[in-house]
């Protein structure tokens, strides 16, 4: 078994609220990320797949396609974006880098065909990162 | 849905390499200029992973108000412009970066209560770095 990962970048605006919180308590739990005008990071992604060495090409992945699928599943749809007003998932769940991580999780796994996802890693800030293994 | 959230903190302190237990000649054989009598120091990386189900009312695994603060007040404060050698915890105990890894871990597992401790990573130069999980074999890849 070896393990590959690739790196992307993207860049987005997000902010925290629980529409279920009062304003107070959302601002006591979520702070200056409860801004409603949102603010922005540059997210480093990281997603590391798995899998057998294959005996003709010596590749666990086809890193063209992991590439493009990185791209499409993810970059597209998240980069330069406000992530609260322009990607689904976080029309409901909090764009935490947690729920983030998740999002991105649930988007690849069912897109990869012979390799299998190992890990997401997602970096809002060099100092602040979430790792998701797909546990329940 | 259970995610692993890891922080990174910076420290300075200094430190010397010295164990009662060797000769003078042994010391040196082996701490070689670590040994040197003055101290020496470096800027340590501490990372911090914790680990939960992330709260589906927050979308946290823990607040990290809380880490932050826990880790300034617990950890930086202690540590930070220190000699690590004239701490109650280094008396008897070399203060490797080992030593200091698996000190860090136990005080964070005692004191911090929000999520569960997963391991601490130490970073004593950009080239060299420790980490411990609390003994627990797990062979997870990170």
């Amino acid at each position: 078994m070896v393990y590959l990962t690739r790196k992307a970048e993207f860049s987005a605006s997000h902010y925290y609220h629980n529409p279920e919180f009062t304003p107070e308590e959302n601002r006591r739990v979520f702070g200056k990320c409860n801004n409603p005008n949102g603010h922005g990071h540059n997210y480093t992604l990281e997603v590391t797949v798995k899998g057998d060495v294959d005996a003709r090409s010596g590749f666990v992945v086809d890193l063209k396609q992991l590439k493009e699928i990185m791209n499409r599943e993810v970059l597209d749809a998240m980069d330069h974006r406000f992530l609260n007003k322009e990607v689904p998932e976080f029309f409901t769940h909090i764009p935490t880098t947690e729920n983030l991580s998740i999002a991105i999780w649930q988007r690849l796994a069912t897109k990869l065909e012979k390799a299998h996802l190992h890990r997401v890693r997602v970096y809002e800030t060099p100092d602040l990162f979430v790792d998701f293994y797909g546990e329940q | 849905m259970k995610a692993y959230l890891t922080r990174r903190y910076l420290f300075s302190a200094s430190h010397r390499l010295h164990s009662d237990r060797m000769s003078a000649e042994e010391n040196r054989a082996t701490y070689g200029k670590c040994n040197n009598p003055h101290g020496h120091g470096h800027n340590y990386t501490l990372e911090i992973t914790v680990s939960g189900p992330v709260d589906q009312r927050t979308g946290m695994v823990c607040n990290l108000v809380h880490l932050d603060g826990f880790v300034e007040r617990d950890l930086l404060a202690r540590y930070d412009r220190e000699n690590l050698n004239v701490l109650p915890e280094f008396m008897a105990t070399v203060p490797t970066t080992e030593n200091l890894c698996v000190e860090l871990f136990k005080k964070v597992q005692r004191g911090f209560h929000h999520a569960h401790l997963e391991r601490v990573r130490l970073e004593e130069t950009m080239l060299n770095s420790f980490e411990y999980r609390g003994g627990n074999e797990d062979h997870r890849i990170w």
